[in-house]
């Protein structure tokens, strides 16, 4: 293979395991900070158990996401030397602004969140977590525009060959930004609340620790029914802005090679035959791909045929189709796996709200055990379909992903850098999981007695509580 | 006045300079606990006293390399694909370090904790000693063309003047990291990171004089810098002595912070050598790249500028106030984290 194919190999690989952990982060913070409101709002010792049950996993997790993201930062340099020097100009904004508005922030208060629930009041303990989950938050967007840059490239101008900046708040106003981040960051909350719903239903088959596991679903549970509904109406959103902006990852998407009929029905599965350019079995939902694409019911969608001649004409020859098969079953993926946690989600709010959680079904708590899987499933696709699909190009019109590796690295170099780091994430994956599990069978009266057998305050037991009141 | 992209280089130092003094010290611990620490009681001491400190430390690098790349794509560029092999192994010695510290602690078995102290010792060390190795090439020169590609080969990284400073910086991180176990653990602990500490000066002192008589003879920064680099080597000098001085009367905040000078001062040193350029080209000193031909545009460093200026003030400010928080020494008989 040669160093292009290794590159990318190396960096879907990576990007995608760092973004397993990096929802959970983000979901996961904010339902803690939730629960330490409660907990300081209410004065109910069980919040702050469920602050610390769950923020012993939150912890476990955010050190694989940390270490797995200062990868990321470097890999730019590293393997797509071109790419960083054409768009860096640009791109490199958000990234630095990141690492000083987000990463210190996150960084510095979780580590006052953990060693200091008895250095400070419990009000500032609280601030800690709301500003690590803050924080999260900050850094999705940041990066996010970094991302949608790429997508949809704006505020700039090439000069001497390279992307110069020019409008910055039009790089942070990008319309793409507003769709993606919260359509991103909600996809996150949606992937922390299905986990905890998930372990709480496990717990609850096993009968352990029944109130902590029911008053950790409920809350988990409307958070997931919230944010898996603002998912979708966000990726609808999201959708109609692809038209626009990206119609070949569109007319990609829906497998669609000629220019649609007026109104343009859904596709709902195909046989895709990339050679021939043509799908051999369609099962369609008229209608449905005028109102995804323009929300309403008539308007025809661009097919890929079309774009291909209108993109030789003006970028000079080559092929401008994406991967088909790949942007098309990704999005489906991710749609099917977003409508069945909303269904989930309904189903568990139902029963919630009727405190019939004891009585609920066994099908039912074991479809959300299984269901832990499905926002991993929903992420990890609809980052295919956004990366896949815009390509040949690494950023839209104006660089091909080809044309962005690093001249001076050679393929021995890259296949050694993929072969390690591979290794290093197996490595790193068993192990998370083991303690995962572990930390999850313990539960959460584990914590409780070590809190007895010790005294609490990691850095002074005897001295003045300078901080507490 | 000063230009954007001076300022803009000054930021890039500053941050490295940040960067050494602080994750040098947790470097610094992460090997002695190892060395020092004979109990699992006391690596946990040691392992404690950076645990809110050392992601927190390590964004320094972060931010100086998002800062690189906004400023100087082309240093940016340049110098992380020229390293590329190098920095794989620093990557794969950071995430090790970091998922130790928060793995450690989570089973109660020996080999367990074992395994994780080991992969800490190693993650500790090879960072500071491959960074060293990396600053003293950009010193020297690399074969840099007309492309701005680096293309070097195994013996333009790996030479004695490299591996010689890849070592210096090495013990000076573990001397820096003893020195502050000495302001944050007490009684025996305490002793012997005291004494580890005012024992290796000595071969430190060794390795920063042949460092320094290399880069006189072997690179051109005396030549281009001459004076003030004499001035910050006699500074370097002086809070060497210093830091001898009250590491022996146990005036141990004292002794931090002159190791903490020495730090710095390499590492201002080693910019000042450098400025205007960033890169050097072995091959032709026209193909160097310089605070001009590696830089972003001036809108882009304006904008750069309100947005850094207005936010380190309060990045400072809770990492201060979080030492604050934390400046009680770590027992041994406490409730540890890890
Ligand atoms: C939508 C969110 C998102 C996305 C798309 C990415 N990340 Fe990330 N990243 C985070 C959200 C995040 C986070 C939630 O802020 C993390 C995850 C867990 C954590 O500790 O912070 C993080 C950690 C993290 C760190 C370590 C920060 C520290 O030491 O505290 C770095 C350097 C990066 N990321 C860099 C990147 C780069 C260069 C990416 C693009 C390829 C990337 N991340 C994709
Ligand atoms: C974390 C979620 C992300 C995932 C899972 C992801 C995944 C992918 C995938 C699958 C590709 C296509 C690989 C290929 O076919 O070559 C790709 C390409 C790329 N993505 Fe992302 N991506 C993510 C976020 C980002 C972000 C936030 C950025 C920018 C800040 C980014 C920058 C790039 C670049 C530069 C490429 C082109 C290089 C290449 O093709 O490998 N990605 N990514
Ligand atoms: C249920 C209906 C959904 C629709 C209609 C939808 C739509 C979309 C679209 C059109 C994109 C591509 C945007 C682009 O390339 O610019 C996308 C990307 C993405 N989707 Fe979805 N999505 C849905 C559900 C979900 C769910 C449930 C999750 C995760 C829990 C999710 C996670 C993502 C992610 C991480 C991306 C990549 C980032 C981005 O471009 O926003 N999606 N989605």
């Amino acid at each position: 293979m040669d160093v292009v194919m290794l590159s990318r190999l190396q960096f879907t690989a990576t990007t995608i395991f760092h973004f397993i952990f990096v929802p959970i982060s983000i979901g996961l913070a904010l339902m803690i900070a939730i629960m330490e409101t409660m907990y300081v709002v209410k004065g109910q010792e069980e919040y702050k158990r469920m602050a610390k049950f769950w923020g012993k996993l939150f912890l476990i997790n955010f050190a694989v996401g940390v270490v797995t993201g200062i990868l990321q930062e470097f890999q730019f340099g590293m393997n797509w030397s071109n790419y960083s020097r054409f768009v860096g100009d640009v791109f490199g904004a958000p990234l630095a602004i990141e690492a000083l508005l987000a990463f210190f922030m996150e960084s510095t208060f979780i580590g006052l969140w953990i060693f200091g629930w008895e250095r400070l009041s419990k009000k500032v303990h609280l601030a800690c977590i709301w500003l690590v989950s803050i924080g999260t938050t900050l850094s999705a967007f940041w990066i996010l525009a970094a991302n949608s840059f790429m997508q949809r490239p704006v505020g700039f101008a090439v000069n001497n060959g390279r992307a110069e900046m020019n409008d910055f708040l039009a790089l942070i106003t990008n319309g793409q930004l507003w769709w993606e981040f919260p359509h991103t960051v909600f996809g996150a909350f949606l992937t922390g609340s299905f986990l905890v719903a998930g372990i709480s239903a496990w717990k609850l088959l096993k009968r352990q620790d029944v109130s902590f596991f029911k008053k950790s679903f409920q809350l988990a549970i409307v958070i997931a029914l919230i944010s898996s509904v603002a998912v979708a109406l966000f990726g609808h959103q999201q959708a109609q802005y692809l038209v626009g902006t990206q119609p070949m990852k569109m007319a990609a998407s829906e497998g669609l090679w000629e220019t649609s009929s007026d109104p343009a029905p859904w596709t709902v599965t195909a046989f895709i035959d990339p050679v021939k350019q043509q799908n051999t079995m369609e099962i369609k939902v008229p209608y449905l791909l005028s109102y995804l694409s323009y929300s309403k019911f008539s308007g025809s969608v661009p097919g890929m045929k079309n774009l291909q001649a209108e993109y030789e004409q003006k970028y000079g020859p080559g092929n401008y189709i994406p991967p088909v098969r790949t942007t098309f079953w990704s999005f489906r993926i991710m749609v099917a796996a977003g409508s069945i946690m909303i269904l989930l989600g309904l189903y568990g709010c139902h029963l919630a709200a009727r405190n019939k959680l004891e009585q609920a079904g066994k099908w039912f708590l074991h479809a959300m055990v299984w269901g832990i899987s499905m926002p991993f499933i929903a992420n990890t696709s609809g980052w295919i379909m956004t990366e896949i699909g815009r390509q040949p190009w690494a950023v839209f019109g104006l660089m091909r992903t080809e044309d962005g590796v690093s001249p001076s690295v050679s393929a021995g170099q890259v296949l050694f850098s993929l072969i390690s780091f591979t290794a290093a994430y197996t490595v790193l994956a068993i192990v998370m999981a083991y303690l995962f599990i572990r930390v999850i069978k313990k539960g959460p009266n584990a914590i409780d007695h070590a809190e007895i057998a010790h005294a609490d305050d990691p850095f002074d037991r005897e001295g003045q509580h300078a901080f507490s009141k | 006045m000063l230009s954007l992209n001076e300022l803009w280089f000054i930021l890039v130092a500053v941050l490295f300079v940040g960067f050494f003094f602080l994750e040098g010290f947790d470097f610094g611990v992460g090997m002695s606990a190892s060395l020092l620490g004979k109990t699992d009681g006391q690596r946990r001491v040691l392992i404690n006293s950076i645990g809110p400190f050392w992601d927190a430390n390590e964004v320094w690098l972060l931010t100086a390399g998002g800062a690189m790349f906004a400023a100087f794509p082309n240093w940016y560029a340049t110098l992380f694909s020229g390293f590329n092999t190098p920095l794989v192994v620093l990557l794969l010695a950071l995430i090790g370090r970091g998922v130790a510290f928060e793995f450690r602690g989570k089973v109660d078995s020996r080999r367990w904790k074992k395994t994780w102290d080991g992969v800490i010792f190693m993650g500790s060390l090879l960072p500071p000693f491959l960074l060293g190795v990396v600053f003293a090439c950009l010193l020297k020169g690399l074969p840099i063309d007309g492309q701005m590609e680096m293309r070097a080969g195994l013996f333009d990284i790996v030479n004695v003047y490299s591996v010689i400073g890849g070592v210096t910086v090495t013990v000076l991180c573990l001397v820096h990291g003893l020195m502050f176990t000495t302001l944050r653990t007490t009684g025996d602990l305490q002793d012997r990171a005291r004494a580890l500490g005012g024992r290796l000066l000595i071969p430190l002192a060794g390795l920063l004089a042949v460092f320094g008589a290399m880069t006189y003879a072997m690179t051109d920064v005396f030549q281009v810098r001459g004076a003030i680099l004499t001035v910050m080597a006699v500074a370097g000098v002086a809070a060497f002595i210093l830091a001898g001085a009250f590491n022996a009367k146990k005036k141990d905040g004292w002794a931090f912070g002159m190791t903490g000078a020495v730090t710095a001062l390499a590492i201002v040193s080693v910019f000042t050598g450098l400025f205007p350029r960033v890169m050097i080209s072995s091959i032709d000193s026209a193909f160097n790249l310089t605070i001009h031909n590696a830089a972003s545009g001036s809108y882009s460093l304006t904008v750069m500028t309100y947005v850094a200026l207005g936010l380190l003030p309060f990045v400072l400010g809770y990492q201060i106030w979080s030492y604050f928080v934390f400046h009680k020494r770590v027992h041994e008989k406490q409730h540890l984290e890890y």
